[in-house]
């Protein structure tokens, strides 16, 4: 028990250091110019191009797995689990 | 409204009116006069879809859904969303196959079914139909910050779930990085036919009497109905990395409070040779923490794009679960496409899951068999085509397979269960039809 518990522990710390890193370069350096966004406007270059897909997988996975959201709020919602 | 010479797009257009003009009336905000200003102005867009969902011997579900965004001056958005679905068939009851006919009462008590010698007991009375309505308003409140908030409800006939979630984001470093944070509350209230059973309360099993089996049962059973809580809260971190690169980071921890048993799941009790004894309703604790780490990347290669995404789940039932998710959306031509689909899911059993108990053994604090917080892999693999009509309206198709395979934790298997399937796989086919206009 306690070592999925260091797990999880040195898991967390790890995303929260890539994070971090992340969030320091990424401020600084990373991005684009307004006239660079061309590919980047597109609809299908959304984080969520067919929310439907989306809502609909989530209602199946809900239901199926002991996992839910993550990309978006995962609770409540049906009597299905 | 605008007269075309093709009778097409005439209808197209009528269709149109028609949804925005319902919908608008059904939001009661606008006059009429405002109502037909709006479809002149075009700006409610539709999305519509229709899946289908069979897994082979056991559930098939029809889910339609509706959504309608108006985008009004001044990037304010309003997004309403229908979905209707309905589910039949049979699910597992959690208890373990036997070497011999077993019989079940159902969860309402009204009736028994029999289950043959070396069959997964399913439970064939699973039948809903469940309309949910969702609404979510969006609009800037200040330069670079954008706040939305939304509700949610949810019907069934033994379940009601209501909701409502709210959102702000902050755009920083040219709109390149965007920081969200977000909170939804849920409430959901369970109401079971037949009532709510006992923490392991024994399957009343009808050999007497009608009547006296009528009080047994009813003693059986603890309340009409319960409800839980859920409150998420989610930090969110989007980043561009590149002309061709965007990048999401989502934290989230969600706390689940109240009723979180199954009252339709059971579990068997073995003696030494594995044969069931009786059966005892599962019980679950009242609390769940979860908490999950989820990234996601799109990359807009010549002509291609990637969608990639990874989630760590973990909880303090003990679960904790892997999904890797990825598309690949591939031009076909100036107005199609096709786009391949891979899921994988790999999940821990929770640390109460038990494939069933046995007689010899004390009672544990919690239990369940119900294969859903066990031990599985899963996966999806699908594809997609779509295309861009002549009008601007996009139709899509989509079909996948979706296969679970529940594997042992190393319970020790006595007796007759050695030669029993306890962890059976599920397949399933999933089916798509999306139109947008």
């Amino acid at each position: 028990m306690a070592t999925s518990i260091d797990k999880v522990n040195k898991f967390t710390n790890r995303c929260s250091i890539l994070a971090s890193l992340i969030l320091l370069s990424g401020c600084a350096n990373l991005g684009v110019e307004p006239w660079e966004r061309d590919l980047l406007a597109k609809k299908e270059m959304a984080l969520t191009a067919s929310p439907i897909d989306a809502a609909l997988d989530d209602h199946i996975y809900f239901s199926k797995e002991a996992s839910s959201g993550g990309k978006s709020f995962g609770g409540g919602g049906c009597g299905c689990n | 409204m605008q007269l075309n010479s093709k009778d097409d797009q005439k209808q197209k257009i009528d269709l149109k009116s028609a949804l925005s003009l319902a919908t608008t009336a059904l939001l009661g905000t606008a006059t009429l006069a405002n109502a037909a200003e709006s479809v002149n102005k075009d700006n409610w867009s539709f999305d519509t879809a229709f899946l289908y969902y069979g897994e082979s011997n056991r559930v098939t579900a029809s889910e339609g859904i509706i959504a309608a965004t108006k985008t009004f001056n001044d990037d304010k958005t309003l997004n309403l969303k229908l979905t209707v679905d309905a589910l039949t068939g049979a699910s597992a009851n959690g208890a373990v196959a036997q070497p011999n006919v077993q019989t079940f009462t159902r969860p309402s008590g009204n009736g028994q079914f029999q289950v043959s010698a070396g069959e997964v007991p399913l439970d064939d009375t699973f039948r809903d139909t469940r309309v949910q309505l969702n609404a979510q308003w969006t609009q800037p409140i200040a330069p670079d910050y954008t706040a939305s908030v939304g509700g949610h409800i949810s019907k069934e006939y033994d379940y009601l779930s209501l909701g409502i979630n709210s959102n702000l984001a902050f755009d920083f470093n040219k709109k390149n990085s965007t920081f969200s944070v977000g909170m939804s509350f849920f409430k959901d209230t369970f109401s079971p036919e037949g009532g709510i059973p006992n923490a392991f309360s024994s399957m009343v099993i009808n050999t007497n009497a009608e009547s006296e089996d009528e009080n047994e049962f009813k003693q059986s059973r603890l309340t009409d109905s319960d409800n839980k809580t859920t409150v998420d809260l989610m930090l969110g971190f989007s980043q561009i990395i590149n002309r061709r690169m965007v990048m999401q980071f989502n934290y989230s921890y969600s706390m689940v409070d109240g009723y979180l048993t199954d009252p339709f799941k059971m579990l068997s009790v073995v003696d030494q040779e594995g044969l069931a004894q009786y059966y005892l309703y599962e019980s679950r604790p009242d609390k769940r923490t979860k908490q999950s780490f989820f990234a996601q990347t799109k990359y807009h290669f010549e002509k291609n794009i990637l969608d990639f995404s990874y989630r760590y789940m973990w909880d303090d039932w003990q679960i904790n679960s892997h999904t890797i998710d990825s598309r690949l959306r591939m031009p076909l031509s100036g107005s199609s496409y096709i786009e391949p689909h891979i899921r994988y899911y790999q999940q821990g059993a929770a640390d109460f899951y038990q494939p069933f108990l046995q007689q010899a053994a004390s009672l544990p604090n919690f239990a369940s068999a119900d294969y859903r917080i066990g031990e599985m892999n899963a996966y999806t693999v699908g594809i997609k085509y779509g295309m861009t009509m002549s009008g601007g309206n996009d139709l899509s198709f989509r079909l996948e397979y979706y296969s679970q395979q529940p594997t042992s934790a190393g319970h020790a298997e006595p007796g007759v269960l050695a030669n029993m399937e306890i962890y059976q796989g599920v397949d399933a086919v999933i089916a798509q039809v999306s139109y947008s206009f």
